[in-house]
């Protein structure tokens, strides 16, 4: 079966008693058990929540893992997939990740005894030389990157990281299944935030962690369970609404992308462009053999700063927000919003510069953003 | 104002541009910004959602707090709580604690250098024992699940106050109806919203409440930072929920006070569990510390077969986890809530096999008593 009729399909007829087409919403805390020691598979929704689990179970397919798990936010599935951390373990972490991301490992892991290294995964990445022999057990990558659109190797990345014992966990929100599997190409982890494309509505807040191995599984339901950061009926019914349409979504979004890329690169205002769709974007070759697509992710910087604050403030088609991957085009600016959290010398050095704008593509008529682009820049 | 009127007026009922007497449910991720120089109140909804936000703010104004934080479980409210906890600092907590607690305390604060030490807290001096150099908090819960202990709430808080620590409370068989223990020193409350706050039985959520600026600053940054945020439709629930606390939490106790001294007259019941008795041993503490005495207690059975029968026959009774819906619940510890508590351990603690803990719904007292007693008398011993 091809991915788009998988997509279309999520969740469809998994009510067996009525044979309704949509997933029911179990809005249920617990479940009442037929006897003394039997179960129907449910007991209490933290562990097990029907409509929760239609999700996790479609996210597993789509992804080709053994087990998804769905959280209340993306970053809550990070926080799960670092917490199969002890102290003591070292992690190398792609240099240009989610702000959050970066928080998360150096303001609340960091003080458990879990360090991190940032590296340019994305370049000729000597992994032997990245890591602490004995105290290296992953590496954690984004790609593209966000928001500079950096694309790592992932079969490269994945044979150094087999050969060193390491396990690799791939931030995939970006691309989504539908373009990029990294558990097909050996990752043995993968980390959404559910809120972007797979949500695709800005509308819900969510995360997935889908795992290759049952032994990673078991791990990972464990913690899930324990630390109850667990996503809600509603919105996991939400979500199952947003993936139907996720190959639709994608497939205009990322050709609006194109077009505004194109357009982005003949503006004199503008410096560099960064999308990896661009035949000379660094990663162009590597993200063409690994993905299906290129997103609808890009980002560029101008010439002169003062545009940016002009730039913000005169779209009207577009959105000026944080987050990405709507079926609305948004604009970011990285430096104040989605990177803050990374120190000022760190954002320099990875390129999150003050010059720097980040647009989340949507699905509108791609004549109406780039006009909106033509009067808030040069107008 | 009363405190009865108080859980319907608090300043978090209306939606202010419409007027509307329901929060709107503000599905949305992300916020517009109108001012890159002036970032409006929303941005992102991990870090702040206006349904949530009338949620956090009614269960501060309830527990008496300065600030509330929404969790997607109880389990995530108690995590994102502890999270405050710094590698090498020592906890001392409850011995009968929620099976869910004593399990994250022992499988994953310890694995990141937080060391428990669990005490029988009903007497104080256990507590001040446990305490060592690097001891930062004490984690209370009272009355305790499922044995109803209870723990001197004031006592505890001058012991912590005599030491430093900080004082965790998880208020959830209590609600703030019924017990304030900011008001008593405490200084975090946590909830499983999921219960008694919810009410249905239709929501998995938690709660924490702070009294000072400084600790509510350290949970939202890990609630932001963690992510175990509450979601906008669970979050309605919950306040829909939180408007019938009073009417729920009155109603049920009635009926749980009178299930629980009926049960006493029972030949087949050994032991009654319920700290609305005055024979319960801490009968007299729990009066000066709550209100009233919640909708839980717990029994234990002449014989272990008998807990079964019971369990195998009631038709009113859900056999079920979780408590405080407006549904009879019956649970039987040793395989269910407490489950994740070594055996060796729950015998300690007095969860045996003969133990049934029963969260009295709205069902008419006499219809429940009738169904437990269908079940006791059907034994073919």
């Amino acid at each position: 079966m091809k991915i788009e009729t998988t997509l279309a399909h999520a969740g469809l007829c998994t009510d067996g008693t009525t044979g309704a087409i949509s997933t029911p919403i179990y809005q249920t805390a617990a479940f009442s058990h037929p006897a003394l020691g039997a179960s129907t598979g449910y007991d209490y929704s933290r562990t097990a929540n029907p409509t929760r689990q239609v999700l996790e179970n479609v996210m597993a397919g789509l992804e080709k893992g053994d087990r998804g798990f769905a959280f209340s936010s993306g970053m809550a599935a990070i926080t799960a997939v670092l917490m199969l951390f002890s102290p003591g373990d070292h992690l190398v972490v792609s240099d240009d990740l989610y702000g959050g991301t970066y928080r998360n490992f150096e303001k609340n892991f960091k003080p458990y005894g879990i360090e991190a290294s940032y590296v340019d995964t994305s370049g000729r990445v000597n992994l032997a030389e990245a890591i602490i022999p004995g105290k290296t057990k992953a590496v954690f990558i984004e790609t593209p990157t966000n928001p500079l659109m950096k694309v790592t190797d992932l079969k490269k990345v994945i044979e150094a990281s087999r050969r060193l014992g390491l396990w690799v966990i791939v931030d995939n929100t970006f691309m989504t299944p539908y373009l990029q599997r990294p558990l097909e190409l050996g990752a043995d982890i993968v980390v959404h935030s559910g809120t972007k494309y797979l949500g695709g509505h800005n509308d819900l807040l969510s995360g997935i962690v889908v795992t290759r191995m049952k032994a990673l599984s078991e791990r990972v339901a464990f913690i899930q369970n324990s630390t109850g950061g667990v996503l809600g009926p509603q919105d996991s019914w939400l979500m199952l609404r947003g993936i139907k349409t996720l190959a639709l979504r994608m497939d205009k979004q990322q050709q609006n992308a194109a077009r505004i890329a194109e357009w982005l690169s003949k503006q004199a205002t503008v410096n560099k462009v960064f999308y990896p769709g661009l035949e000379n974007h660094s990663g162009h070759a590597t993200q063409s053999r690994q993905a299906s697509g290129f997103g609808a992710m890009l980002s560029f910087t101008v010439k002169d700063v003062a545009l940016i604050e002009k730039v913000i403030n005169r779209v009207s088609v577009i959105t000026f927000a944080e987050s990405l991957g709507g079926v609305e085009t948004l604009i970011t600016y990285p430096v104040r919003q989605t990177h803050a959290d990374i120190p000022a010398d760190v954002r320099q050095r990875i390129g999150v510069t003050d010059d720097l704008l980040r647009i989340s593509v949507g699905i509108e008529d791609v004549t109406d953003l780039i006009d909106d682009l033509e009067q808030a820049m040069n107008g | 104002m009363k405190y009865g009127t108080l859980i319907l007026h608090n300043g978090n009922e209306l939606d202010p541009r419409t007027g509307a007497l329901s929060i709107p449910i503000y599905q949305a991720s992300t916020y517009h910004q109108h001012d890159i120089e002036h970032p409006g109140e929303y941005d992102y909804s991990r870090s702040g959602n206006p349904t949530r936000e009338a949620l956090e703010k009614t269960m501060a104004a309830l527990e008496n707090g300065v600030k509330g934080y929404a969790f997607a479980s109880g389990m995530a409210a108690t995590s994102s709580a502890l999270a405050i906890l710094k590698q090498g600092d020592h906890i001392v907590a409850a011995e009968d604690i929620y099976g869910g607690s004593f399990r994250i305390l022992t499988r994953f604060f310890s694995k990141f250098g937080i060391e428990p030490t669990f005490v029988d807290m009903s007497d104080l001096e256990n507590i001040r024992k446990a305490i060592r150099p690097n001891t930062k908090a004490l984690f209370l819960e009272t009355p305790s699940n499922p044995l109803l202990k209870i723990t001197d709430i004031r006592g505890a808080v001058s012991i912590a106050r005599e030491n430093g620590l900080i004082t965790i409370l998880d208020n959830t068989f209590m609600s703030p109806y019924f017990q304030k223990p900011l008001d008593l020193g405490v200084d975090i409350v946590i909830h499983s919203a999921t219960k008694f706050l919810g009410g249905h039985s239709d929501v998995v959520g938690g709660v924490a409440v702070t009294k000072s600026l400084e600790l509510a600053g350290q949970i939202y940054f890990v609630q932001n930072g963690f992510g175990a945020v509450l979601g906008p439709q669970d979050s309605w629930l919950l306040l829909r929920g939180i408007k019938t606390l009073r009417a729920r939490m009155v109603i049920e106790q009635q009926a749980a006070l009178l299930i629980a001294k009926w049960l006493q007259h029972q030949s087949w019941v050994t032991d009654v569990y319920y700290p609305g008795l005055p024979e319960h041993p801490g009968y007299k503490i729990h009066q000066t510390q709550a209100t009233g005495s919640g909708a839980v207690l717990s029994f234990k059975t002449d014989t272990p077969r008998r807990a079964i029968q019971i369990m195998q026959k009631v038709k009113l009774w859900s056999v079920a986890v979780s408590l405080g819906g407006v549904e009879s619940i019956l649970s039987y510890p040793v395989k269910m809530s407490h489950a994740s508590i070594p055996p060796k351990e729950r015998e300690r603690l007095g969860i045996t096999d003969n133990l049934i803990r029963l969260s009295v719904g709205l069902e008419e007292a006499e219809d429940l008593m009738e169904d437990l007693e269908t079940g006791s008398r059907s034994l073919g011993l």
